[in-house]
């Protein structure tokens, strides 16, 4: 079993838990959270993928790197906006749930 | 094939400047935007939409003239270190009715988001702008990113902008909403990341051109097609991993709607467009085609019946959005050909592609038109709509003009892209996709006609407008409307691929009442489902014909209990996510049985 083979398990293992987490768990911040266990799996991916591509003799692969910098940002990015928008939704409600009643909810009339 | 060039020297393509410009000048108004703040955002942003829409005609014109795609290099490096813009025909045609579509929605929302004259900024229309900008920005790079990572970060881009725009009002249930579509989307786009690590392990390459040359089944691949496939398919909402659109697309300001339900869900559509036909298109095979297609048609019967069933007209257009989300993807097997065993990029896509542009226009103007009724009447209930036809002349005809044009009324591009389809079920010899076909027609005119049957009928007392409601708004709505209905006349052969003997003469007698017995059986489908309150029972008329068809309108009740059901269940975190692993498992089955 080589270097490659156990990270990419890593990455699988990663990509499991926080795939359950973000099914499982009803509080959005925990599946803020399992989104980026998730996210870091798929980061992990792109990392054996550099390093199977130096096992074939090219001295390491730099593209996955590249891709994996892009990826965290944009990470970085999605989960700030979640937390904004959960921090908000916490200030106004009291509350932090999506567990929305959907045929109320839009249906909000500011007239009734 | 398309085929990358050895040398810059010959790739780059007389006037492809033009894909960078479309690109930079959408996200340049929306940074300038964010710099100057307060009433200069708006001026900024309105300043660049000419400018914007000439570069998407200008694109038009430069593929028209070459006759082959555009393609650019970023910064002279050629794939796979490189990036590509490339602008096909398909591309050139989503660019340019955004353009429109995005345009019309500004002209629509300077009244509604106008800095208020006391103030020096306001917190709804300078966020509104900038996002505005934003999602033009992102679908531009949606539609000419020539590799599947760039497509990755606009789909992001796509998803920051509009998430934003859901909860614009600031409303808890906004705020739900919007968080919602946020977390869905990102569990969307986890799975295409991960699809497309998949497949840089496996060939070394992002690059479509290139891919498409190296493709091949293997596991990884299947995979990697199966995961990124269903990521977009939540992204574009289509049942049943429809859980975040209706509560996002009809919480949201009108304006915002429109683009939301017009053009954000195109986006990930046209990537699975780009994976299925241009990356891997003898990859997924005809089970994995019939089951996206199957899908489709369960969006259109649940996302037609529960729009009949809505009581609120936003609720009702977000519904009819999941219904036509569903008939873009009938195209998928009826593009398959079977003797070579691959997708053809033929008279289906096109009427996909048509489709697709047809519902962001005819769409955004009928959000548009909800938006002006909830101004003046000061609420949107289906039941409390009448009157309102007095009050508006011009927006409820473009309602129902818009309506019309989905429907499948020649000229409109959607009975173009009916007939493509029709012609292409007949080649195909799939009979059972022309019984959908014909039913998403039917069904659409049946909630068009539910709407405006309460509209158009004359008021108890005189409904005097809360608000004065601006023409010039009216007449927005109403120009994306008539473009809509014009779109069939438009002559696409540069840019899709448009088979022979369609639609010769589209206002013949013949094509008019070919279009006109499916608006009668929706009218029966309305009356049968639609939420009609005490108003049937008042005319003696309709008494003694209420005998014969209350049984029927039991029964048929019955059977939208049962949807209604179904869709609460489905509207569950739990059951969705559930739901989205075993598509992706099913979809993953489907391409490994060929």
């Amino acid at each position: 079993m080589n270097a490659a083979v156990v990270f990419g398990l890593c990455g699988a293992i990663a990509i499991g838990l926080g795939l359950y987490g973000l099914i499982t768990n009803p509080q959005p911040l925990r599946k803020i959270l399992a989104f980026n266990l998730l996210g870091s799996g798929a980061f992990l991916f792109f990392g054996v993928v550099a390093r199977r591509g130096a096992a074939v003799g090219l001295g390491g692969d730099p593209v996955p790197q590249a891709l994996v910098i892009t990826g965290i940002v944009v990470a970085f990015a999605a989960t700030a906006l979640a937390v904004a928008l959960l921090l908000r939704l916490f200030e106004m409600t009291g509350a932090a749930t999506i567990r929305a009643d959907t045929r109320s909810s839009p249906a909000d009339d500011p007239e009734a | 094939m398309i085929s990358h060039p050895v040398s810059i020297s010959d790739a780059v393509t007389g006037g492809s400047f033009l894909l960078v410009l479309s690109i930079v000048l959408p996200i340049a108004g929306a940074l300038l935007a964010f710099i100057a703040g307060g009433r200069r955002s708006e001026w900024i942003v309105l300043g660049t939409m000419p400018f914007g829409l000439g570069v998407a005609i200008a694109i038009a014109i430069a593929m028209q003239k070459s006759a082959s795609p555009l393609v650019y290099f970023l910064g002279g490096w050629l794939p796979p270190l490189g990036i590509a813009l490339r602008a096909d025909g398909p591309s050139v045609v989503m660019v340019a009715i955004t353009a429109v579509v995005i345009c019309t929605i500004g002209v629509f929302a300077r009244t509604e988001f106008c800095t208020p004259a006391g103030s020096v900024e306001a917190r709804q229309p300078f966020a509104f702008w900038i996002l505005l900008s934003a999602v033009w920005a992102a679908l531009n790079t949606v539609f000419l990113g020539g590799d599947l990572f760039t497509l990755y970060v606009a789909m992001e881009l796509l998803t920051f902008a509009a998430v934003p725009l859901v909860c614009l009002d600031g409303r808890a249930a906004t705020l739900q909403a919007a968080l919602r579509y946020l977390l869905f989307a990102l569990l969307g786009s986890v799975l295409y990341l991960v699809g497309t690590a998949l497949l840089y392990g496996t060939y070394g390459t992002l690059d479509i051109v290139l891919l498409s040359h190296r493709v091949h089944a293997g596991s990884a691949t299947l995979v990697a097609a199966s995961l990124m496939t269903v990521g977009l398919l939540a992204k574009t909402a289509l049942f049943p991993l429809h859980l975040w659109l209706p509560p996002a697309h009809a919480g949201a300001p009108a304006p915002a709607s429109a683009v939301l339900s017009g053009l954000v869900v195109k986006g990930s559509f046209f990537i699975v467009v780009r994976l299925w036909f241009n990356v891997m298109p003898s990859l997924p095979g005809p089970t994995a085609a019939q089951l996206l297609a199957g899908l489709g048609a369960a969006a259109i019967i649940f996302g037609s019946v529960l729009a009949l069933r809505q009581e609120r007209l936003k609720l009702l257009i977000a519904y009819s959005t999941l219904a036509q989300i569903g008939y873009l993807f009938l195209m998928f097997p009826l593009a398959f050909d079977l003797t070579e065993g691959r997708l053809q990029s033929g008279g289906a896509l096109t009427a996909g592609i048509l489709q697709a542009i047809s519902h962001a226009t005819a769409k955004a103007a009928m959000f548009l038109v909800a938006g002006l009724i909830y101004t003046a009447v000061g609420h949107d209930r289906i039941s409390g709509l009448a009157g309102v036809a007095r009050a508006l002349p011009l927006g409820v005809f473009a309602f129902a003009l818009g309506g019309v044009a989905l429907v499948g009324v020649p000229p409109s591009g959607a009975s173009l892209a009916k007939e493509l389809l029709l012609q292409s079920v007949a080649e195909t010899h799939q009979w059972w996709w022309a019984v959908v076909i014909q039913m998403g027609g039917i069904f659409t005119s049946g909630y068009l006609l539910l709407v405006l049957a309460h509209a158009l009928v004359p008021a108890d007392r005189r409904v005097a407008p809360r608000a004065p409601v601006s023409r010039t708004q009216e007449a927005a709505a109403f120009a994306l409307a008539l473009c809509s209905l014009l779109l069939g006349l438009v002559p696409w052969e540069p840019f899709l691929s448009v088979p022979v003997g369609i639609s010769s003469n589209p206002l013949a007698l013949g094509t008019l009442s070919k279009a006109l017995w499916p608006i009668l059986v929706g009218a029966v489908l309305a009356i049968l489902l639609g939420r009609w309150g005490g108003r049937t029972v008042q005319m003696p008329l309709r008494k003694s014909l209420l005998i014969v068809v209350d049984p029927i309108r039991r029964r048929t009740l019955a059977f939208s209990k049962i949807i209604e059901l179904v869709d609460d269940i489905l509207q569950r975190w739990t059951a969705a996510t559930v739901s989205l692993l075993l598509v992706v498992i099913l979809l993953g089955a489907a391409m490994l049985l060929g």
